[in-house]
């Protein structure tokens, strides 16, 4: 009885949603064939047909896709060229790094500014020895740097870099004093005009002709600056968005306080400028995330780079689909996550600015629990 | 002291002497760190003997480009092969533009289709694709997809016309005469033509249905009649096999394949969410009145939906207009000769003039961004006018 009520209902919600027009119908037997196309073929190559088990190419035995590829170089795949013996410190830091951003994830943790703060401040020295060297521990130069590892190193950086920038340069551009204001405009429209590829061309090519001689800094360095300038202006426009929402009365309720400039942004209008851009934020982070492959252009092995290399090897020609759905696979699962949680902060914010309006005391509380503070 | 008084006064009024102070500070430090930059980079020029300058754009390029748009060889000087990558550039953003604004039309309408199942694969085609980094995707197309394609003596072939082999993709060819301009000029005149009237009667309200199609035929009418009397068109070079290649007819090599395709599969998951949201931003009871009125589905979309959706689509489709030029610059990745490849690529290497050669190809980048920045903002006064004028 159960059985035939669902398989009526069923049949009411395919006539209505699949088959409620001839069009209606065509277009969903055309979406049919292109499923049987292309699904069971693309199982069966990654799945039914493909080879798990063994240790070299001999083991592929040519009828689906060749795991065994991935598997001989996953070490590779996730930390580069970093000496095996010392992969546990890049795994110890991301797992700290894991355990101190859980919290902050979390909606209602108490003490977030501390640990945002704490983290802000005392991660980077405790990530630069771990995944550098010194004091004991063995140096592994940059250059052997790659990856997962790497990508999520210049995402990191760059995205935490190019947050006081962006800050300043969106204040800059909403600044009462002219020449502050045109140079940070220039900076900005200037920088979002051109690809990231000619600012990491720069960055290779040109930041050292721009130093004094003998001067010389890291490859990966190089790259660093240059992504972190380039999204501070992405970062900047996104903000300036927030800052622009912020409503006039804010402002001279802070000039009838008698604060400052500085006293009026701190206070008054970047907690809530930044509270509405976060999901803008987590955007440029996604974007940040899938432009990180643009380094193995000027020769760093990010997840790609190391993916490309190691599929150009003679040893394994033949096998880049498998790599290339490897590598795929972590990125997608990465931007995908990361635009989920974006939605996520979109529609919270959304409820607690709702909420925030009915009372004053509710706002105060809003704000206390702003999930990023900027002191 | 000034800090009191400056306080009292507040934001809206720094006052004067702090407002001039901070700002000729900010200005000394950009201008000693410009100096600083620019007196080091002369000494490393120095120290590397190369001269400074644009000289080096009328020197012989001695390398070659394998697609060429103007005429170009060996002996070429870097200034033409600098043009040479520009309009490589200028063609792989276009054709990239039009194949992503089709597609993204196609998905974004498709996500908010009635049919659930149409729906789901535009929704998976969107998710896919937009959380893949772009560099992958044209890898993929590249050395996955068109480097596996078979030997040309193998190639999968469409009505005998179009082929696609691990050369590139042959398409017929038009052999035309000399007289070409002549029909180039005549559908320029045309389609003129065609927009003067076309405004001529909107203005004067309404535009009924045939003359759409009269409008087509202004347009394009006077370009067909040149092209049948003075028959530049003498007929079609199809590609066909001999040996072991194609002759005849017209080859987009791979690189320029797996680029579009690249380009236009990542960009047109990011118009399809344009355009939904422009859709949906268009108030139901617009569609509800236009359904009322007896319009069918189509024409509900075409007369009342878009028009009003494409005022809220044009600005941020405008952005991806400009990502997807900035984006054909990956090329270099691959080895299409585009401007980075060519020019910030083997021009900078062979002549080690870093400093012109990056200034040269961001000034382009840039200025192709104004100009497409303008166009469109043009292009939004004008809808929005009219969304207004209703």
């Amino acid at each position: 009885m159960e059985r035939r009520i669902g398989l009526v209902a069923a049949m009411a919600w395919a006539r209505e949603k699949l088959f409620s027009t001839p069009a209606n119908a065509a277009l969903t037997v055309g979406s049919l064939a292109l499923l049987y196309w292309c699904v069971p073929p693309a199982l069966d190559w990654m799945i039914f047909s493909a080879d798990f088990a063994g240790e070299s190419r001999a083991d592929c035995t040519g009828e689906g896709a060749c795991w065994v590829f991935v598997k001989a170089r996953l070490g590779q795949f996730l930390y580069g060229f970093y000496p095996e013996g010392e992969r546990w410190r890049v795994d110890l830091a991301f797992a700290l790094l894991v355990a101190a951003c859980l919290p902050l994830a979390w909606p209602r943790f108490p003490a977030k500014g501390k640990i945002a703060a704490l983290l802000l401040l005392a991660y980077p020295p405790v990530a630069i020895l771990l995944f550098h060297g010194g004091a004991g521990l063995a140096v592994v130069e940059t250059a052997r740097w790659g990856g997962l590892f790497l990508t999520l190193v210049i995402a990191g950086v760059g995205i935490v870099a190019s947050f006081p920038i962006g800050v300043a340069l969106a204040l800059g551009r909403r600044s009462p004093l002219p020449v502050v204001k045109a140079l940070c405009v220039a900076f900005i429209e200037l920088v979002r005009g051109v690809p990231l590829i000619t600012v990491l061309f720069m960055a290779s090519v040109m930041l050292p002709l721009f130093l004094p001689e003998g001067v010389s800094f890291d490859k990966l360095l190089r790259a660093l600056v240059g992504i972190a300038l380039f999204y501070a202006a992405y970062m900047a426009e996104v903000v300036r968005g927030g800052l622009q929402a912020v409503p006039r009365t804010q402002y001279e309720a802070a000039e009838s306080l008698g604060y400052g400039y500085w006293q009026t942004m701190r206070l008054v209008v970047l907690p809530q400028a930044l509270r509405h851009v976060i999901p803008g934020i987590v955007g440029i982070f996604i974007a940040l995330f899938k432009d990180t492959t643009l380094v193995l252009i000027i020769g760093l092995f990010d997840l790609l780079g190391i993916v490309q290399a190691a599929v150009s090897d003679p040893q394994w020609i033949g096998y880049n689909v498998e790599g290339y759905v490897f590598a795929g696979l972590g990125f997608w699962i990465f931007c995908f996550a990361l635009s989920r949680f974006s939605q996520f902060l979109e529609g919270r914010l959304a409820h607690t600015g709702r909420r925030a309006r009915r009372t004053t005391k509710e706002r105060q509380m809003a704000t206390l629990d702003a999930p990023l503070q900027v002191d | 002291m000034a800090r009191p008084a400056a306080r009292r006064v507040g934001l809206a009024r720094i006052d004067r002497f702090r407002a001039v102070a901070v700002q000729g500070l900010v200005l000394a430090g950009v201008i000693a760190l410009a100096a600083w930059f620019v007196g080091n980079t002369l000494d490393n020029l120095a120290q590397r003997g190369i001269a400074s300058g644009f000289g080096f754009l009328g020197s012989t390029a001695g390398f070659s480009i394998i697609v060429h748009l103007i005429d170009y060889s060996e002996l070429s000087s870097y200034g033409r092969a600098f043009v040479v990558g520009l309009l490589n550039t200028l063609l792989v953003s276009a054709a990239g533009i039009v194949l992503a604004s089709l597609l993204g039309l196609l998905v974004g309408v498709a996500r908010l289709s009635d049919n659930w199942l149409v729906a789901r694969l535009a929704t998976v085609y969107v998710e896919t694709f937009r959380n893949l980094p772009l560099l992958l995707q044209i890898f993929f197309w590249y050395f996955a997809v068109l480097s596996a394609m078979p030997q040309p003596r193998q190639s999968h072939s469409l009505f005998g016309l179009i082929f696609l082999n691990n050369r590139g993709l042959y398409v017929p060819k038009p052999l035309v005469t000399a007289d070409l301009w002549l029909v180039a000029a005549a559908l320029a005149g045309g389609i003129i033509l065609a927009a003067c009237a076309w405004r001529w009667r909107r203005r004067r309200g309404g535009t009924a249905r045939w003359e759409g199609a009269a409008a087509l035929a202004l347009a394009f009418g006077p370009a067909a009649a040149v092209a049948a009397l003075a028959g530049p068109v003498t007929g079609w070079a199809v590609p066909a096999l001999r040996g072991f290649s194609f002759e005849g007819g017209m080859v987009l090599i791979p690189e320029f394949v797996g680029l579009v395709l690249g380009l236009s599969f990542y960009t047109g998951a990011y118009i399809a969410e344009n355009v939904r949201s422009g859709i949906l931003a268009v108030d139901k009871g617009q569609r509800e009145a236009a359904q009322a009125l007896g319009l069918s589905r189509g024409r509900t979309l075409r007369h009342v939906i878009l028009p009003q959706a494409m005022r809220v689509i044009v600005p941020p489709l405008t952005s991806h207009y400009l990502g997807l030029t900035k984006n054909s610059s990956l090329a270099a990745a691959i080895g299409y000769p585009d401007l980075v490849s060519v020019f910030a690529g083997t021009v900078l290497n062979q002549t080690g003039q870093a400093v012109e050669v990056i200034a040269i190809t961001m000034a382009v980048y840039l200025a192709i961004s104004l100009a497409i920045a303008g166009a469109m903002n043009l292009y939004n006064r004008r809808v929005v006018r009219i969304g207004e004028s209703r």
